[in-house]
């Protein structure tokens, strides 16, 4: 998922490249304004365990892989404003430290993964949360769910970035369906992973975990 | 579970996911590498400026011997993000507590 450079022109990098500073700007401010000071060391942890979890790809298909991308596990965790920040340290550190990312293609990553992944997949999981049992198993597969979408959507937003300024014309219809079928697919095991790590500390904390109502440490039965 | 070994507990899975489970980590290309290549785009990409350096592709240039690479890479860069995110978010914190004290 990570875009290097050159795919994508200077122009259209470096305006992403802008609008990903400012974003992240104003998300360290909300996340100031609603993170308590318990929840510091946990927001920590899951940039850390994001990039941790970014090193291991598994295979989706023959000859491709893929990897947990990571924004709806921690918006749900820590809130969509301080998991923004969350991807954003996790692919400054990538492309800085290790040439993960373009460098000048980390406001078109921080965009795709931070922005769609992260805030976008949370407005996803807000919405499936309404549909589903009200229990801790309905915070999980409200999770998961939204994850596997985040996948697919963040790689429009590449698809956007390639039909705004990239550098070659190859058809974006073609582009478009390729993009889709394979991160459908890594979308599944996107969905797997958040569902297994939120289920895990919403059985076992849940007052810590950002995105799940109240009613998340109880069990349906008692409910009805 | 108390904060504190909750925390321990989570960094110590975060570790050991980036130094020993991506040591099985598939090779292949991900998904927008492949569909790159497919496309016939991928030669598009240049050069990263940092290939050189010695954390590169993860440690690539560390070493001859690949597991040692990418243990060193996955405790390196797990420690280096959480000691950033709690930086920021400890300040981003702090920064607010400031200024709503501050009429």
């Amino acid at each position: 998922m990570h875009i290097p450079d050159g795919f994508i022109n200077g122009a259209t990098s470096a305006g992403f490249g802008v609008a990903a500073a400012g974003g992240l700007g104003a998300a360290i401010k909300q996340t100031g304004r609603y993170l308590s000071e318990r929840q510091v060391p946990l927001a920590g942890l899951v940039a850390a365990f994001v990039f941790a979890a970014q090193m291991v790809n598994f295979p989706v298909s023959i000859g491709v892989s893929g990897h947990l991308l990571g924004g709806v596990l921690a918006a749900v965790l820590i809130g969509p404003w301080a998991a923004f920040v969350v991807l954003s340290v996790v692919l400054i550190v990538q492309g800085m430290v290790f040439a993960d990312g373009g460098l000048s293609a980390l406001g078109l990553n921080i965009f795709n993964m931070g922005f769609i992944g992260a805030v976008g997949g949370y407005a996803i999981y807000r919405m499936l949360l309404r549909v589903m049992p009200k229990d801790g198993r309905g915070v999980t597969l409200a999770a998961g769910i939204a994850a596997g979408i985040a996948v697919p959507l963040s790689a429009m937003g590449f698809l956007l970035q390639y039909i705004i300024g990239g550098t070659t014309t190859v058809a974006t219809g073609t582009v478009f369906t390729a993009l889709l079928g394979t991160h459908l697919l890594i979308g599944i095991g996107e969905g797997v992973i958040t569902a297994l790590v939120v289920g895990a500390v919403v059985r076992s904390r849940p007052d810590l975990v950002y995105g799940a109502p109240d009613y998340a440490g109880q069990r349906t039965e008692v409910l009805t | 579970m108390k904060d504190r070994r909750l925390f321990l507990v989570g960094l110590v899975v975060a570790i050991l996911v980036a130094m020993v489970v991506a040591q099985f980590a598939s090779s292949n290309p991900d998904g927008l590498e492949f569909v790159a290549e497919q496309e016939g785009f991928a030669e598009s990409a240049t050069d990263h400026g940092l290939a050189d350096s010695p954390l590169a592709d993860y440690g690539e240039n560390l070493s001859d011997n690949d597991g040692v690479n990418t243990a060193v890479a996955g405790l390196v860069g797990t420690l280096l993000t959480l000691a950033i995110g709690y930086g920021i978010f400890w300040l981003a914190r702090r920064t607010n507590r400031t200024s709503s004290e501050v009429p």
